[in-house]
């Protein structure tokens, strides 16, 4: 077994996992450079904690390769893989102390002398004044903390987090998701975080591999992944996205020309992800400007659309509209309060313009409703091993 | 009588190992409930341990000191006959076999119990209840039965036996004054296998109520921090099934050093055991006082070494 003072390069390789006839992971390739916080961002059952699971050796490929550094892990116990996981329930030892938990991983290495170590490591994730405890005794973000700890410890390759803050409320996990990432920039692991939660990735993760059904969608730092979506579904699955269908009819320029319902529509060439030529116009809800009719001003390059307001929401920050088209289909805007217009009440008429380079193009083939609404569920954890 | 004093163990031993967990459910008081409503509900359970277990062991103390025989009529004389109490040293091989024998076949039901409880809580899926199920299933038969179908098991002229000499298995046995060198009926083994086989149940059950209760991901954990499967057994499974060993260990123990019937069927009086002693001294001897004062000191003996054990065990600081 190594150990590595950095972070070593992840490679998985063509990997494919199956249970029975349920191809859990189909063909995945993925490289995460050494350093990296790496999310795994898809909703139950994508494969993404199998892909994990494979990675940290308690599961076995179907078939492909897993690569730490130079070293071929594929078929590795797991105990002798320069890997280590921070599992979704902890699974931190009942009967042993937070100072036993933590020292578990050197111990079995053999280390003689481990109060040093275990203490920085305390001081680190702080739970000095905890050691003596029983996991139990602890609340659950310090029993998050405390399974950091026992993995951080071994300074690992590659650290594994499934799901890490799935169990805490909100606030603390908001606040873990900073701390994680201190942590990460101290240490300098390589992380792989895999979460459902899109706020939770895109909060820590400098790379984000959105994954569905077993493969990876689109890979790419989180900003990249919000504004330019190459399918419905890292669309749909990464905030909201408001979608018309287009036909194109001019893919000349650095702009491309869609018509919508008669209407002109153009897109950069960069942010169109089809050759075909019907096409979904996608815009995010705020990227979209609202205006009373009468008195709308819009720039001259900017797609313009007329609609009526249904209705309207104030949310504190923002206020969110919904907005019916000419040919009825609906819209939802999000309008910063910075210029409330007291006229935009249901009923008014509206002008909704945005600018070219916020529009994207995607394959017309696709489901319009591919990810959405997919993390009802989100405060249910996994049941252990096949689900994600 | 060892059947009483079996029984009255048995009691005992429950009432040590609730203690800890009785002692917390009258602390802890809920809504509504009069501070006499703990109270109210131990009461049953107190007149019942009270009148057939308190009362019995005192007769049976009382007994213990009576002077006469069972034509003659009991009578107690001040200060007792406590020269009744001098059996306990003529029979010290009996009770020093019990023990033995009673440790050996605990030993054996570990060793064979422990795998198989393991197999049931983590590898037999959809088997699960059906493998239950069979580990139960010889209750169905009575004791005796069982007993005495291990006498054919076991004859001399029997596959087993032919086999063990075949393979000087019996030899190697013979030497540790386990078996003869060519039979193993009638032997200290034969005792301590039905023993074994008779108290297996008790020992799977308990065991496997705790491992079942065990989070898998834990031995995941404990692989994923470097240990082998082994060391992960050694680190992680065995500390946290040792309330499931100690009280099968126990279940198994405590009946087992009290047991004639084994002794009775399978062995002869060279290995019987202090409950055959017990058993001849009230129905043969009818030597009433001092059956009683075997069984006062056998009870006494295991309460003694239970005590111990399960001080060592630590059974409180585990979840």
């Amino acid at each position: 077994m190594t150990t590595a003072k950095t972070g070593a390069d992840l490679r998985i390789i063509n990997t494919t996992k199956r249970f029975g006839d349920f191809v859990a992971v189909d063909d995945l390739t993925l490289t995460i450079p050494a350093g990296s916080f790496f999310a795994l961002l898809g909703p139950s059952g994508c494969g993404k904690t199998t892909t994990l699971r494979m990675v940290a050796g308690l599961e076995e490929p179907t078939a492909g390769t897993i690569l730490i550094g130079d070293e071929d892990v594929t078929w590795a116990k797991p105990y002798k893989r320069p890997v280590n996981t921070v599992f979704q329930s902890y699974a931190l030892f009942p009967h042993l102390d937070i100072y036993e938990n933590v020292a578990f991983g050197l111990r079995r290495r053999g280390v003689k002398d481990v109060s040093k170590t275990v203490e920085d490591m305390l001081a680190l994730t702080e739970l000095t004044g905890l050691a003596r405890r029983k996991p139990q005794q602890l609340s659950g973000g310090q029993q998050q903390r405390v399974a950091l700890a026992r993995a951080l410890i071994n300074q690992p390759a590659v650290l594994l987090l499934d799901e890490p803050l799935g169990a805490l409320d909100l606030k603390l996990r908001r606040q873990m998701q900073l701390e994680l990432k201190r942590i990460q920039t101290e240490v300098g692991s390589t992380f792989v975080h895999v979460t459902h939660d899109q706020e939770e990735a895109m909060t820590m993760a400098d790379t984000i591999a959105v994954m569905n059904a077993g493969r990876v969608e689109q890979l790419g730092a989180p900003a990249d992944l919000y504004e330019n979506p190459n399918t419905t579904f890292v669309a749909n699955f990464l905030g909201q996205s408001n979608f018309f269908d287009g036909a194109v009819s001019d893919r000349s320029g650095n702009y491309v020309s869609v018509t919508v319902q008669g209407q002109h529509v153009s897109i950069p060439s960069s942010r169109v992800h089809t050759q075909g030529a019907n096409v979904h116009v996608g815009v995010r809800p705020e990227k979209l400007r609202i205006q009373y009719r009468d008195d709308a001003q819009v720039n001259d390059n900017d797609n313009r659309l007329e609609a009526v307001v249904s209705d309207s929401s104030f949310i504190g920050v923002s206020t969110q509209y919904l907005v019916d088209t000419r040919w009825g289909q609906e819209l939802t805007v999000f309008a910063q309060n910075t210029h409330r217009d007291e006229r935009l009440v249901p009923g008014a008429a509206v002008v909704v313009s945005w600018a070219p380079d916020h529009t994207f193009a995607l394959d017309a083939a696709q489901d319009v409703d591919a990810g959405v609404e997919i993390d009802e569920d989100a405060a249910t954890p996994d049941p252990i091993g096949v689900s994600s | 009588m060892s059947g009483g004093a079996v029984a009255a163990t048995a009691v005992e031993q429950r009432d040590i190992r609730s203690h800890p967990s009785g002692g917390g459910a009258t602390e802890s008081k809920g809504v509504g409930t009069s501070k006499w409503t703990p109270y109210l509900l131990l009461t049953p359970g107190f007149l019942w341990l009270a009148l057939f277990f308190i009362v019995p062991t005192m007769m049976l103390l009382m007994f213990s000191l009576y002077t006469g025989s069972l034509d003659q009529g009991y009578s107690f004389e001040f200060p007792g006959n406590w020269s009744t109490y001098s059996a306990v040293w003529d029979y010290r091989a009996q009770f020093f076999r019990s023990f033995l024998f009673a440790g050996l076949s605990t030993l054996f039901c570990l060793a064979l119990a422990y795998p198989l409880a393991y197999f049931i809580a983590f590898k037999s899926g959809k088997w699960k209840a059906t493998l239950l199920v069979l580990v139960i299933a010889p209750f169905f038969t009575s004791f005796l039965i069982r007993t005495l179908a291990w006498k054919t098991i076991l004859a001399d002229d029997g596959p087993v036996v032919t086999f063990m000499n075949w393979a000087h298995i019996t030899n190697l046995l013979a030497l540790l004054h386990l078996t003869e060198t060519d039979r193993v009926l009638n032997t200290p083994l034969a005792v301590v296998l039905g023993l074994t086989y008779n108290f297996l149940p008790f020992m799977v059950l308990p065991l496997y109520a705790s491992l079942d209760r065990m989070d898998p991901r834990l031995v995941e954990a404990a692989q994923d921090l470097y240990s082998s499967p082994w060391t992960a057994l050694r680190k992680v499974t065995w500390p946290l099934s040792l309330p499931g060993v100690v009280a099968g260990t126990l279940l198994t123990f405590i009946p087992a050093a009290g047991d004639y019937i084994n002794a009775e069927l399978l062995g002869t009086t060279k290995v019987s055991m202090i409950g055959n002693v017990i058993q001849d001294q009230f129905f043969v001897v009818t030597d009433y006082p001092t059956a009683s004062a075997l069984s006062f000191v056998l009870m006494l003996t295991i309460l003694v070494l239970v005590f111990f054990y399960v001080r060592r065990a630590g059974t409180e600081e585990l979840v």
